[in-house]
């Protein structure tokens, strides 16, 4: 580690912050605003959007109409990009004039994009179209929208006196007319200026000074770059993904893509700030979150920093774990960027995490089994409000209170739902790298040999259920097995926690507030931060360590001790 | 039911019209029209020809130019090793144990060895993250100096201070190491050479 690595990191979670707030209310303006300065820009759009696709968005919805909306646009689209992907060699755009895209391919990659996780299992620069790439940026576009505002949803079941949750289709155009569409746009022109390309050009041949030829592929990239990484979406339009320096072309480009996937779930806690009336509760959110994410950079930067014994010993001097990390990050560039994007949820990698020490690879994977630091956009907030409902249960009963939260009260129905869904996410991800484990399909599919073959199998599903998209891509992840046993935790991650969380704020929307009374527990206060905290950590601690304990921390055992596998 | 579903579909297809193609045409004009050089991809045109990208690195192993990173990337049609093959991006994905790892470094140092004096540097045994690293660490330029002049007959002074003419120092003074492009500093040798 180096003071300039740690300053430099520092630095650019100050200025996070620093945009954080007010964009934090400018979202929550979006959302219960009536009026902007977009207005005259958006305004005719977004009637022109409601007209084509003939839609009512003034009507407000309670939480069954909400999710209703939610799944079927969902699965519109899903179909849309379905039928682009399939036909891809009959469409234009194809100036590689790539072929057939694999069916089970298809089903994963509409799977993972249609849900924010973007696992991509197929290498781009040989797989798909142009034409294809649009229709996953639309989506990379419309899930993380779709997202946030099922938090947005989630969120008003607390606001006092209101009798509906919103319309989706206001909330989903809006939210992509004034949030995401700008952002996207001017982000999209900085990358070009630092050397991302943007050309339908396809690749070109360059005859080297040495005598060879080398095939350099390109793509409209920069457009595709800019929302993956604002849409916390992360799938490439190159294999490597943001390693690639066609993506990802030096330490500035670096830190434009840190800031845009750290930018609105960030915010978005702010923007509850709003929602509830109280900015103390917001910043106390952030706090805590903020310091869990600090302790876990540390843990990466120091053990890539200190690198790996077993090659120090062959070198015959020590240095940092250059394997799988391009020169142009350096080590603190690489390390930000692995514990952001799993953090935020974002799967975008600029290094090869299959390739970090195991510690540092315990950093990513850990997040990702937490999915409370931060978060995607709209889950993140929608796992901490969960914990933070199961925080005032677990210290309600210590203290012999009636849970509340934020006025409402919390009772048996809302605990019953929260403790659901906080219990499907380790579910799915541990049954999954049970089955895969003890199958010889999936055991096929390990790449590297040992610990670490466990560390890679339960670093795709906790991917897959967090809607990270980021992996060890050791993994075989193509074959059958994976495409499919991915899927389906992916869209488990992505609906069944969302829907039981609607439920609980259509049940919430129906309780009086109740004004805080001295017998009220209060949540905006450290202590809470810190037992809220606690909780999710006991939580994450529990029912992770013993494969935490057979991966990671085994392997990182074994390199210490120097042996191999 | 029906009805609803063929609304939303109808909102897909708007919408995909608009993220998907308008946003994106208009950003391939624009980039054409102010960032011609970046958004083609930053190519280097010699003579007419293009010689390769500033941002994508190369492979060279033939003597007198500075050698690049090792590449893990291969070729998708065989799936047999192809360093710097820039139209398949990949990296070794080698775990911190595997005994393959500890293979690969031990070929790419007798690859090395002859052109390192001194002790030999991490960067430029391990393999990328991307297989297309364009550029080594200020060290690992240095470290070839020796061997280039030897190969080469140019001056170690000579070529030492073109090494550090070209390296660029982290951004801000704090992201990113002290680094050289490979490809352009084997352009410049070559010009000295009067190639």
């Amino acid at each position: 580690m180096t003071w300039q690595g740690l300053l430099g990191d520092a630095l650019l979670l100050v200025v996070v912050t620093l945009a954080a707030v007010p964009v934090g209310r400018y979202m929550y303006n979006v959302f219960e605003g009536d009026r902007s300065l977009l207005d005259r820009v958006m305004g005719p759009l977004e009637r022109g959007i409601f007209r084509l696709a003939g839609i009512d968005e003034s009507q407000g919805m309670d939480w069954r109409s909400y999710a209703i909306a939610f799944l079927l646009s969902n699965l519109a689209m899903a179909v849309v990009v379905y039928l682009i992907l399939m036909f891809q060699q009959d469409l234009p755009f194809n100036p590689a004039r790539l072929g057939p895209v694999a069916p089970t391919t298809i089903f994963n990659t509409v799977a993972s994009f249609v849900t924010n996780t973007n696992w991509q299992v197929y290498s781009p620069e040989q797989t798909l179209s142009n034409l294809s790439e649009f229709a996953l940026q639309f989506l990379q576009f419309a899930t993380p929208a779709a997202g946030l505002v099922v938090a947005i949803a989630f969120v008003r079941g607390f606001v006092a006196g209101r009798r509906d949750l919103g319309n989706y289709y206001r909330d989903l155009v809006r939210a992509l007319t004034r949030i995401f569409l700008p952002i996207a746009f001017i982000a999209a022109i900085a990358l070009i200026a630092t050397g991302v390309p943007d050309t339908l050009s396809g690749s070109v041949i360059a005859h080297t000074i040495t005598g060879a030829t080398q095939t350099i592929a390109r793509a409209p990239a920069a457009g595709f770059e800019a929302i993956k990484q604002l849409g916390t979406n992360g799938g490439g339009i190159f294999n490597v993904n943001s390693a690639h320096p066609f993506e990802n072309p030096g330490p500035l480009s670096n830190l434009i893509e840190e800031f845009l996937m750290a930018l609105l779930p960030t915010s978005l806690v702010f923007t509850f700030g709003h929602y509830i009336k109280n900015r103390r509760q917001a910043w106390i959110i952030f706090g805590v979150t903020m310091s869990l994410m600090v302790v876990l950079l540390l843990v990466i930067y120091s053990a890539e920093a200190a690198g790996n014994p077993l090659v120090h010993r062959l070198l015959g001097v020590a240095g940092p774990n250059w394997e799988g990390k391009d020169t142009r990050f350096g080590i603190s560039g690489s390390s930000l960027f692995t514990t952001l994007t799993t953090a935020y949820t974002t799967g975008a990698v600029n290094t090869m995490h299959d390739s970090l020490t195991p510690l540092g690879g315990l950093v990513p994977l850990f997040e990702m089994m937490l999915n409370t630091v931060f978060g995607g956009k709209g889950a993140g907030l929608l796992n901490i409000l969960m914990f933070f409902i199961i925080s005032v249960f677990v210290t309600g009963l210590m203290v012999g209170r009636t849970p509340e939260l934020f006025g409402k009260k919390i009772e048996v129905r809302e605990v019953t739902a929260a403790a659901a869904a906080m219990l499907v996410h380790p579910f799915i991800i541990l049954a999954a790298t049970a089955l895969a484990l003890s199958t010889a399909a999936g055991r096929a599919g390990i790449f590297n040999p040992g610990f670490h073959g466990i560390s890679e199998v339960v670093y795709a599903y906790a991917s897959s259920a967090a809607n990270n998209g980021s992996a060890f891509a050791g993994l075989g992840a193509s074959s059958p097995f994976y495409a499919i046993s991915t899927g389906i935790v992916i869209l488990l991650g992505r609906y069944l926690s969302m829907l039981l969380l609607l439920y609980i704020a259509g049940s919430l929307l129906a309780k009086k507030t109740v004004p805080a009374s001295t017998g009220t527990l209060r949540t905006d206060t450290w202590t809470f931060g810190w037992i809220y905290l606690g909780i999710v950590l006991i939580v994450g601690a529990l029912t992770f360590f013993p494969v935490l304990a057979l991966g990671p921390i085994a392997e990182q055992l074994a390199m210490l001790a120097g042996r191999v596998f | 039911m029906a009805l609803a579903f063929w609304r939303n579909l109808r909102l897909a297809v708007t919408l995909f019209v608009i993220l998907g193609l308008g946003y994106s045409l208009l950003l391939v004009g624009i980039g054409q029209e102010f960032f011609p050089y970046q958004a083609q991809g930053s190519l280097m045109v010699e003579k007419g020809q293009v010689v390769g990208s500033s941002l994508i690195g190369q492979e060279f192993s033939v003597p007198g130019l500075f050698h690049s990173r090792p590449s893990a990337t291969v070729n998708a049609a065989t799936g047999r090793p192809e360093p710097y093959n820039a139209d398949n991006s990949s990296g070794s994905n080698l775990g911190p144990t595997s005994p393959a790892l500890l293979k690969e470094i031990r070929t790419n140092m007798a690859f090395q060895r002859g052109q390192v004096t001194g002790p030999m540097p991490g960067n430029l045994v391990e393999s990328s993250a991307s297989g297309l690293d364009p550029e080594i660490t200020l060290q690992a330029a240095l470290a070839q100096v020796p061997a280039i002049a030897r190969q080469t007959g140019i001056a170690r002074g000579v070529l030492r201070n073109l090494v550090l003419n070209q390296a660029q120092g982290p951004f801000l003074g704090l992201y990113g190491p002290w680094r050289v492009n490979v490809l352009k500093l084997n352009l410049a040798v070559r010009q000295i050479e009067g190639r």
